[in-house]
């Protein structure tokens, strides 16, 4: 708590130890449309971290993250890690946890893929290798490694695959 | 996990074991496919071929395998005339398919699409080709078509030529043969070699990969030449295109230094990569292997729709 580069919630969810440079994808991925009226949030961009040399921080008021945020963030940046504040205090903490199967949260970069051609279904992706993260789209069998170019606008599925 | 009702989508969803098992079943179906003798296993079950794009040697063979076991198609064949070109999804048509029918044989442009048709139909449903992406009959019946002239595929040495790079039944062959062991020769124009990622897989099976640009060099010792199509969709440059595909067509000379049980392959339709002189040689294996493509698929049809594969009788 001494290190607060940002004023302190009273309820909400902090986003930490977010690779450095991504913070603005994080918050793409929360979609700031989706927010209450009375939540704010703040961003720390480029703080000095012992773990990882720099990160970033977001911090968002009166949000619980759902399963496939969760997601979205685990995929861009794994060393990330969600900490829950109720009554300024830390409720709980956990680093971001990506499944082995993510369901309607990237789309296939192959345009000939049928999960491109307005079938009814969602993308979904196998993780084959974690360090680095590599996945495998389940229908076209093709390979991804880069993600963030690839994330379905608006990966606020509901269908949230553990996490 | 056993035939009976099962998805056939990609080569990788079988085993060796099962693999074997389809081959050993293809080989006691030859007299049926041959039709000097007869088996009614499938009567009273109805395919359905569902051609979303055109591919007539596929289609044919799926019928006749279905039919010489005594079983009955129904067939969308011409996808511009069906409720398709309505804008119709092929989810929809699919299930509508299934509700028909015992098995569904899916072709289709996109890739994936017959890993779709599996997911929406209750019905087992086999990849027969989908766009770019699998066609695990096809790596079947090339399987069938070594194992019948070499008995064991294991040790073989088995050159792959041509578009190494785009063309994924070749990417699948080639994962199949890793898993009988045999040798590997990739002869291939610079811009169309395999794909590291295959390459990397194949190098990791343990098996002996080689790359090998002189094809009289590749065939010498070698068991097996598949040969495969260069598309001339995959150059920029049409004069680039003429000299590579000039370059990577069977010269019959060849044949001369060859060992006396060595085959050529090609999935067919060729066009200019076998010149007719080769079709009389007995070194030529490509249109046996368009007909082992009925008994592979009687076999597979058998395995899926009934659990086992008939032994024929006489008449
Ligand atoms: N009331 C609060 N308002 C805003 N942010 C808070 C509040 N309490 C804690 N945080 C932030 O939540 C995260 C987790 O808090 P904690 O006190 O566990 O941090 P820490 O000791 O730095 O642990 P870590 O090893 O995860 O960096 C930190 O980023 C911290 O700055
Ligand atoms: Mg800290
Ligand atoms: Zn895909």
């Amino acid at each position: 708590m001494r290190d607060l580069k940002v004023s302190p919630i009273r309820n909400g969810t902090v986003i930490d130890h977010i690779r450095n440079g991504l913070a603005l994808e994080v918050l793409r991925i929360l979609g700031v449309e989706g927010l209450g009226k009375d939540s704010t949030i703040s961003v720390a961009v480029h703080v000095r971290s012992q773990r990882m040399g720099w990160k970033d921080i977001v911090k968002v008021e009166n949000m619980e993250l759902s399963p496939q945020k969760a997601n979205a963030i685990a995929l861009i940046s794994p060393s990330a890690t969600i900490s829950i504040i109720q009554d300024y205090k830390v409720r709980e903490k956990r680093p971001v946890d990506l499944p082995d199967r993510l369901v309607g949260l990237l789309r296939c970069p192959n345009p000939n893929c049928i999960t491109n051609q307005g079938e009814p279904v969602e993308s979904e992706f196998e993780v084959i290798r974690r360090k680095p993260l590599a996945l495998k789209c389940l229908y076209c069998e093709r390979d991804l490694e880069d993600f963030i170019p690839h994330l379905a606008p608006g990966a606020s599925g509901t269908r949230g695959n553990g996490g | 996990m056993g035939f009976l009702g099962r998805d056939i989508i990609s080569i990788g969803d079988l085993s060796r074991s099962e693999i074997d098992e389809v081959l050993r079943s293809a080989r006691r179906l030859i007299p049926v496919a041959e039709g000097s003798r007869r088996s009614d296993v499938l009567r009273g079950q109805l395919l359905a071929l569902g051609f979303f794009e055109p591919s007539t040697r596929t289609r044919l063979s799926f019928e006749t395998a279905m039919l010489r076991l005594g079983g009955q198609v129904i067939t969308i064949a011409d996808p511009l005339s069906s409720s398709v070109a309505k804008g119709e999804t092929l989810s929809d048509t699919v299930r509508m398919l299934s509700s028909y029918a015992d098995a569904l044989v899916i072709r289709h442009p996109n890739e994936g699409a017959s890993r779709l048709a599996a997911q929406v139909s209750d019905k087992p449903v086999i990849n027969a080709g989908d766009g770019a992406g699998q066609h695990p009959t096809q790596t079947l019946l090339d399987l069938a078509t070594m194992q019948e002239r070499f008995e064991t595929l294991h040790g073989l040495k088995v050159v792959l030529m041509g578009d190494l790079r785009y063309g994924r039944t070749v990417h699948s062959l080639a994962r199949a043969l890793a898993l009988f062991g045999t040798e590997l020769v990739l002869a291939s124009p610079p811009t169309l070699r395999m794909p590291e990622s295959v390459r990397r897989e194949l190098d990791q099976s343990g098996i002996r990969v080689t790359e090998e640009s002189e094809l009289g060099r590749a065939v010498r010792d070698a068991d097996v030449l598949y040969v495969t199509r260069i598309q001339k969709e995959r150059f920029g440059d049409l004069a680039e295109y003429a000299r590579v595909s000039a370059s990577y067509r069977l010269d019959p000379s060849l044949l001369g230094q060859v060992k006396p049980k060595f085959i050529v392959m090609h999935p067919l339709p060729r066009v200019a990569e076998i010149p007719p002189e080769v079709d009389s040689s007995p070194h030529a294996a490509y249109f046996r292997q368009a007909f082992l493509a009925v008994p592979v698929r009687m076999a597979l049809l058998s395995l899926i729709l009934t659990g086992k594969v008939p032994v024929p009788g006489r008449g």
